[in-house]
């Protein structure tokens, strides 16, 4: 076999996985890298070039005067304004005389622009405006610039979007609303998933597959009475409607269906032995839980916490229609959306809010991705 | 602020402190009120055995009250709510059904939510299936996949911003978004995706494609994984090539797996309502039944009734599921 032919049966396949992969991953990590590196950059540049070209700097086109004829001076038989457009950070490519033309000469070269005048403007802004006569008129000639600004990273965009946009305080809200709720679910979640194991009770087939039907149920189908029950309570007690404590149970409930799936499909494979044999000694069913049961069961207790605290975190509807959206309510999610509202064009904003709501979920991904697969493997069969 | 953070933790610790109080002290009074010590034989097996009649209950107990009040209870009354008026407070029969026939945005969520079945999981699987396999054959497969997977963090709504500023459009002066800035790089005119009817659809949905590609990857490359590696061997001592192998072998084996994927990004796509709700909230023709609900909720102070309407037609969508999937557990519950 030659070269060629080798290179046809194996070579080529592999270097076309590894290039496939490649833009596929590039392709996956572009959209979230353009908000990470637009979030950094300046407001100003965001807005005039892609966040693409951000290591290399941005043209721009600037409009400037020359001095006016009073700082001419006379050199030799000619006249000559000189002095300089701008104090440094910024290099001149070119120029123009005309607005549609900001490009037409490059920096550095004494050009002819016309009524005998030339002129020359340098990479750093200083100018030399010559011609055989004296200058006349009070106002300094118009030039427009091609001016290179070199690429500005900051985090005035972060501090701007956590002190006045409000996003500090949302951070807090979701945090707020994100622990208990991925807590408590958790708690009664394996109370319930061990009875549903290991403990014998008439109606328990029937529960599970009542769980398992529940797991798909839309939400949707909860809002409205939900929503009715919520206002009557209430009004009721004469209490705000729209609490913490009405968000996390409503979290820690639609939670439920698969998180007792979760845990007792887990439960239920713990060792028989085990269980019987602490039975034997005299435990109590609570007692079994709490000392055998909940620390062996920590690999998936560790799954569905993290599924809960992603999906809880990232929830943007339960949390409007429970939580409202009153400026001072609003967690991440929701402020996220008021701004796409309010500041819609204003991407230093946008792209900084963004990545302050991703920041917490893409770290425990990061650091728990493990136990996030186990669980999809475990619980593929809700729908978020 | 920080005084919200320390009422925040107070809060927390009270309510997860308060859960846990539940179950040891109804244990405790459980234990109480049937004693065993101290007692004769017959009233202590008595005790003993009512004790574990009840137990299974207590633990069960705040389970199931959840479950009844925030998903059996509901389903049941928004049923009922749409055979009633705006203010679920007038029988007005099918009138509410009789709208959602004849009305022209209800139409256009259906045809929008059947486009979006149409395309997502089909372009998910499909995509999650063939990275699966490239990666699995590369020594940086694992790094790849973290990427393909890590948009599974991000929320619906962050996803929306990054995305929208892909498809940012400039009337004037230079493109800062990626997709008009390539369009315009190769001769093409700069275009506001997102309010381009029809065709804005399939710009949402790259979103939801974006996020769920990952999971559909991991499940499937788990799958994959399963697959024995005699079948795979015997094919290529055969002389089948990898084309074949991928389609007449590995595919065959896993199609279980495939329809558990399928599904479960079925009934996502069904409820999707964040993307909309950011990018377009429902303008030029992207409306989708779970918005649509979600206005009706909420417009002109809200008609239950409309709304209920559309949330029943969700559920139908999902009923099937539901069933097979009811099925499937009791056949895995089988032996007990």
């Amino acid at each position: 076999m030659n070269i060629a032919q080798s290179i046809r049966r194996t070579g080529f396949p592999r270097l076309f996985v590894h290039a496939a992969v490649l833009v596929i991953a590039i392709l996956w990590l572009l959209p979230t890298l353009g908000i990470l590196v637009s979030s950094l950059r300046d407001k100003d540049q965001i807005t005039v070039s892609g966040w693409w070209t951000a290591f290399s700097g941005s043209a721009q086109t600037e409009a400037v005067r020359l001095g006016d004829a009073s700082s001419q001076k006379q050199d030799g038989t000619g006249f000559v304004i000189a002095g300089s457009l701008f104090d440094g950070g910024k290099t001149v490519t070119g120029f123009g005389t005309r607005v549609q033309e900001p490009n037409a000469y490059p920096a550095g070269e004494a050009v002819d622009i016309g009524n005998g005048e030339t002129l020359k403007i340098l990479g750093d802004g200083t100018y030399e405006y010559r011609k055989a006569t004296s200058f006349e008129g009070d106002r300094g000639k118009r030039v427009y610039l091609t001016v290179m600004t070199p690429p500005a990273f900051t985090l005035d965009n972060y501090r701007t979007v956590v002190n006045a946009e409000g996003i500090g305080k949302a951070f807090i809200n979701s945090l707020t609303v994100t622990i208990p709720a991925t807590i408590i679910p958790i708690l009664i979640a394996a109370f319930a998933a061990y009875a549903l194991a290991w403990m014998e009770f008439p109606g328990r087939a029937i529960l599970i597959a009542v769980v398992v039907g529940l797991i798909v149920v839309p939400l949707q189908m909860s809002l409205i009475p939900l929503l009715k029950m919520y206002n009557q309570i209430g009004m009721f007690f004469g209490v705000p409607s729209k609490t913490y404590a009405g968000i996390w149970l409503a979290h820690t409930a639609f939670g439920m269906p698969l998180a007792i799936y979760l845990l007792r499909n887990y439960i239920a494979g713990l060792p028989k032995e085990i269980i019987e044999s602490a039975r034997v000694d005299g435990a109590t069913d609570f007692e079994i839980f709490i000392k055998i049961v909940l620390p062996l069961s920590f690999p998936a207790l560790a799954s569905f916490a993290i599924f809960q605290f992603l999906w809880v975190w990232n929830d943007l509807l339960i949390a409007m229609v429970f939580l409202g959206t009153a400026k001072d309510q609003l967690v991440l999610t929701g402020a996220l959306n008021a701004l796409l509202g309010s500041r819609g064009g204003n991407w230093e904003i946008l792209t900084a809010s963004a990545f302050i709501t991703i920041l917490v979920p893409l770290f425990v991904f990061f650091a728990l991705q493990r136990y996030l697969v186990r669980g999809l493997l475990a619980g593929s069969v809700k729908g978020g | 602020m920080a005084g919200q953070i320390v009422s925040a933790v107070g809060i927390m610790i009270a309510g997860v402190f308060a859960c846990a109080a539940y179950y040891w002290l109804s244990d405790r009074l459980l234990n109480m009120a049937l004693p065993v010590r101290g007692r004769d034989i017959v009233t202590a097996s008595r005790n003993l055995n009512r004790r574990s009649v009840i137990r299974p209950w207590l633990f069960l107990g705040p389970a199931l009250l959840l479950l009844a009040i925030y998903l059996v209870y509901p389903v049941i009354a928004t049923l009922i709510l749409s055979f009633y008026d705006r203010a679920g407070t007038t029988f007005v029969g099918l009138d509410n059904y009789r709208w959602a026939l004849f009305d022209r945005e209800f139409r256009q969520s259906i045809f929008n939510n059947v486009l979006w079945l149409a395309v997502v999981p089909a372009a998910c699987t499909f995509l999650g299936l063939v990275i699966a396999v490239l990666t699995d054959r590369i020594w940086w497969g694992n790094i790849a996949k973290s990427i393909v997977f890590m948009p599974m963090a991000i929320s619906f709504v962050g996803a929306s911003v990054i995305w929208k500023f892909i498809y940012e459009y400039r009337g004037t002066g230079t493109q800062i978004g990626l997709l008009n800035a390539v369009v315009t790089f190769f001769g093409g005119d700069p275009q506001v995706w997102i309010a381009l009817p029809f065709w804005n659809n399939f710009a949402l949905m790259v979103i939801l494609i974006w996020i769920q590609t990952g999971f559909a990857m991991v499940i499937l490359s788990a799958a994959l994984r399963g697959i024995p590696e005699e079948t795979i061997e015997a094919a290529v001592i055969d002389g089948a090539n990898g084309w074949q192998i991928f389609w007449k072998i590995m595919v065959p084996q896993i199609w279980g797996t495939i329809a558990v994927v399928w599904t479960t990004i079925t009934i996502l796509v069904l409820k999707v309502f964040d993307i909309v709700l950011t990018m377009t909230n429902g303008q030029w023709d992207t409306m989708v039944l779970a918005n649509l609900m979600f206005d009706w909720m909420f417009r002109g102070g809200g008609d239950s009734g409309r709304a209920a309407v559309i949330a029943l037609v969700i559920m139908a969508a999902v009923t099937p599921i539901m069933v097979w999937n009811i099925r499937q557990a009791n056949r895995e519950n089988g032996g007990h």
